[in-house]
């Protein structure tokens, strides 16, 4: 039995200890909003944070979250208004939005650890994350205008 | 990309002239305006049309031309609740271009809505309700902007009738604005939702009497001011796509399709698979007879009752496959075999002048080839979708560009009568084309159809979407040209080789249809006297598809680079030699180049407009300061390409460095698309075209060896990153504010230019020509 915590919610799995986390989350939580492109860590979709990081749910089982407080996209913020939620619909980062959960877990987590980067600091943290439609220069501006604006703790990561 | 129902008409289409056609028709804009033009134009268009034109009905365009038309009934598209709140029905697939916002505050504006009383809900397929739902060839607002409008302001006419006979009072003395119907006279006032029931009652009016807004009054048309309506829900995760849909009692399903294309199961043994904890059921699907249209591929497929139960016990198959026909399929050989058929004579596809003899003339020769491989669309999100069979009912819910179509496909397969079948549309986490093709949903209907009609999610993975697409063509276009004393062409050459997507609708086909033709091929407008295109014959090896832009990516490629060239080879700026190529300007009539297709569009409303595409590339070229010093191993190039009836260029910086490493500095891109409804999205989308042109610049190809795609995952199909991506990308909108005018296409036109404009560039910062793509490593020995 493995137990966790999603988005500050305690969880426990009885299966296959081997299942990515993003499966997972996806058909046993329900929790959509973390994204399958890949399924070998090369594009970035189903980032999610396990103890305060940012990893690749499509990579990491379950098993590896034993104890841990995992926060999905649904728990970044309590009501949606993270600096890069705000900051992506401010600009109208996204095209077809797929990819985009992904991107700002990624760039929440990015924040957290350099709260101002800079442009080279944006391509070595983000440059994992793919998006097709092509958003990148949106993606860039709005990590910056969202860089310094305090961000509220997660759901559960508060531990 | 064009719907399968339009191509195959198109198919119909009987081929362009080969005869010599007229001259480039210079029809100015005053005799356009006085209509003496468009009549002359619709002679010719009938003249060149006589023969394919059994029915003697007049000709069909845009969205009438279109399977099941257009609707702009304002009960099919609005309803209003009595707390006010506006509901648009969005019947065309939201993909990343924004159609569900545009497409309500379209709606919203000639209602006189106020926007945060407005919400956006899908439609189903359903063509007979909604009109055409293809969502495919940069159509969406060029074929019902006007028709929703027109669905807005009947609605609001309707509130206001209600409202004046509710008052006993003319209709001319109320007015509908902001949300509220007002009669000055009496001060008397009602919400829309106070009126909406009564308004319900009423017939809907006749379109003549119904009038448009003056563009001067609109509110969000044209503004730019409007955010995405899915914006909160695709930043708290809450949006719904293909692969979220969650249906109680739902199982997981993953196909093993054969490798190669063609091929089929010959045994599997199944055995350590049915022993992954969690599988449900694992069946054999038959491989399709050919033509492959949108059948699924056949293979082994395993239901779980999770996905990754699914994934374990797929890897667990043991399966014996017979290759078929195209098990020594190796593209690059297949490179060498159309170079072959470039170098000899093919099918003429237009023909003006004399070419051979103005060659043997010419003060001058150059040729060069250039190659485009396969390319695989890969959505961020994968196909997928759910199907549930119950009571004789299939209900299913896709990411899908072609609701309608999957309807059919869907009601054929399981032999259910039409309205026993019900597609649900999702958003699509990406679509460029791939998504047009419901082979995916079919194979999730076999699977329900296999646990006695439970709800059954069917995934591909990425290495699925890689390894069994439906590819962009691969190809080797090649041009020859004669100059005369000033550098000028007198003749041109170019044979395009290319498989077709006519492949998949008709086993064989080897030469390009009219549609892949016209995108931007025998449509060349350049004013050279002597013209010859051909088309060689190729054969296809694996499902050919539309790939955003098509097949305007080889020809643009290959005719942009050339010109670059041939202005080197006349010692002379490569932006003024590709003005002076295209010449004065003039409107052509497409169909006078060979162009029966025009992407659908009238050629007399849509002719060629060298004066727009001048326009686009002066304001490209201004954009990136064209001409100005460079710094070592930095230069610029530039494009221009007519697609899509939008005229757009690309002016881009490059610096290559020691390493031959291309570093792409900035973008500049100009796009004269008629008038703007969304400039905001107009912008994302050009922002997106150059990110993904420069992809399939650098680096993206699929590659086949022993039958089979080389490129598992994004490790092998490299597309852009951010660090790669330009750190400067300029969108400029030529200004068009006639919102009565034709409109252009947005979501497929900024593909085209961003190569050539790229290897230009590359030419320019150092001396070295780019014939191939992806450039990959080419600089780097």
């Amino acid at each position: 039995m493995i137990k966790l915590t999603v988005n500050g919610a305690e969880r426990s799995f009885d299966g296959d200890p081997d299942m990515p986390l993003l499966w997972y989350l996806r058909d046993e939580v329900g929790l959509t909003g973390t994204k399958f492109g890949c399924g070998q860590a090369l594009c970035g979709a189903c980032t999610i944070h396990v103890g305060g990081t940012a990893v690749r749910g499509c990579v990491t089982p379950v098993s590896a979250a034993e104890g841990q407080a995992v926060v999905t996209i649904e728990g970044l913020s309590p009501d949606g208004n993270h600096p890069v939620q705000a900051a992506w619909r401010d600009l109208n980062v996204a095209q077809c939005g797929y990819c985009q959960c992904g991107q700002m877990m990624q760039a929440a987590s990015l924040l957290t650890d350099t709260p101002k980067p800079t442009d080279a600091q944006i391509d070595e943290a983000m440059s994992g994350n793919l998006c097709r439609c092509g958003t990148y220069p949106r993606i860039r501006a709005a990590i910056h205008q969202a860089a310094g604006q305090a961000a509220p703790a997660a759901k559960g990561e508060r531990l | 990309m064009i719907h399968d129902s339009q191509m195959m008409s198109d198919m119909l289409v009987s081929e362009p002239t080969t005869t010599a056609p007229t001259a480039l028709a210079n029809v100015s804009r005053r005799a356009m305006l006085g209509g003496m033009g468009a009549l002359v134009l619709a002679l010719s268009w009938r003249d060149s049309a006589k023969a394919e034109d059994k029915t003697n009905e007049p000709k069909k365009f845009g969205a009438d031309a279109m399977p099941h038309g257009w609707q702009d009934d304002p009960k099919v598209f609005v309803a209003i609740a009595p707390d006010g709140t506006v509901t648009v029905t969005c019947h065309r697939a939201e993909m990343g271009q924004g159609v569900r916002t545009s497409i309500a505050f379209v709606v919203a504006d000639e209602l006189e809505a106020t926007w945060d009383k407005v919400k956006v809900t899908q439609a189903w397929g359903d063509e007979t309700r909604f009109g055409n739902q293809d969502t495919d060839g940069s159509r969406s607002l060029r074929h019902f902007f006007q028709h929703l409008r027109h669905a807005g302001a009947a609605a609001r006419l309707m509130l206001v009738q209600a409202a004046a006979k509710q008052w006993n009072v003319p209709v001319s003395e109320v007015r509908a604005e902001n949300h509220v119907v007002t009669h000055a006279k009496s001060k008397r006032t009602l919400g829309y939702g106070e009126i909406a029931a009564a308004a319900a009652e009423l017939p809907v009016p006749a379109r003549e009497s119904v009038t448009l807004k003056e563009s001067k009054d609109f509110k969000y048309i044209g503004k730019g001011k409007i955010g995405l309506v899915d914006n909160r829900d695709i930043t708290t995760g809450k949006a719904v796509y293909g692969l979220d849909t969650k249906i109680d009692g739902m199982l997981y399903a993953l196909v093993a399709r054969p490798p190669v294309f063609g091929g089929k199961v010959a045994s599997y043994d199944d055995t350590e698979a049915k022993k992954v904890a969690g599988v449900v059921k694992i069946f054999k699907i038959d491989a399709p007879e050919a033509p492959v249209e949108f059948q699924p591929l056949g293979g082994v497929a395993v239901i779980a009752k999770n996905t990754w139960a699914a994934m374990k016990a797929r890897e667990a198959l043991k399966i014996t496959w017979d290759d078929g026909p195209n098990a020594t399929y190796d593209s690059v050989a297949f490179r060498g075999e159309l170079e072959k058929a470039a170098r000899a004579p093919g099918k003429v596809v237009r023909n003006q002048g004399d070419v051979d003899g103005a060659m043997a003339k010419a003060k001058k020769r150059v040729e060069a080839e250039y190659f485009v491989p396969h390319l695989v669309q890969a959505p961020m999100e994968p196909p997928a979708a759910v199907v549930r069979i119950r009571d004789g009912f299939c209900e299913a819910w896709a990411c899908t560009q072609a609701p309608q179509a999957t309807h059919d496909r869907l009601a054929k397969k399981l032999n259910l009568a039409a309205d026993k079948v019900r597609v649900n549309q999702t958003l699509l986490g990406g679509g460029f084309g791939r998504k047009s093709k419901p082979d995916y949903v079919l194979e999730a209907a076999l699977c329900s159809q296999a646990v006695d009609g439970a709800p059954v999610k069917l995934t591909w993975t990425r290495e699925d979407d890689l390894h069994h697409g439906y590819y962009h063509t691969i190809s080797v276009e090649r041009l020859e040209a004669g100059l005369d004393d000033k550098g000028m062409p007198v003749a041109w050459l170019h044979r395009s080789a290319a498989p077709t997507i006519g492949s998949i609708f008709a086993a064989g086909a080897k030469n390009e249809l009219p549609f892949e033709l016209g995108m931007g091929l025998t449509n060349t407008p350049f004013d050279v006297p002597n013209i010859r295109l051909e088309n060689p014959a190729a054969d296809a090896h694996v499902r050919i598809g539309w790939f955003r832009s098509v097949s305007n990516i080889p020809h643009a490629f290959a005719i942009q680079s050339f010109v670059s060239e041939l202005a080197h080879e006349a010692g002379r700026d490569p932006k003024e030699y590709l003005l002076a190529l295209i010449g004065p300007d003039r409107k052509i009539d497409p169909t006078t180049l060979g162009d029966v297709w025009n992407y659908g569009e009238d050629p007399a409303r849509y002719p060629i407009d060298t004066g727009r595409l001048r326009g686009v590339i002066e304001a490209a070229a201004k954009g990136i300061g064209w001409g100005r010093k460079m710094a070592k191993n930095t230069g610029l190039g530039i494009a221009g390409h007519y697609s899509f009836v939008t005229h757009t260029a690309v002016a881009a910086e490059v610096e290559v460095g020691a390493k031959g490493e291309v570093v792409v500095k900035r973008v500049d891109i100009a796009v004269d698309c008629g008038p703007q409804v969304n400039p905001e999205r107009i912008r994302s989308q050009m922002e997106g075209a150059v990110v993904m042109g420069m992809g399939l610049a650098l680096s993206a190809e699929i590659t086949f060896k022993d039958g089979r795609a080389q490129q598992n995952n994004f490790d092998g199909y490299e597309i852009t990153r951010i660090d790669a991506a330009p750190k400067e990308i300029h969108v400029h909108l030529l200004p068009n504010p006639n919102f009565s005018g034709p409109l252009g296409g947005v979501g497929e036109p900024g593909v085209p230019p961003v190569a050539p404009a790229i290897a230009n560039a590359i030419f320019a910062a150092t001396g070295r020509r780019i014939r191939q793509l992806p450039i990959r490593d080419q600089l780097s020995a």
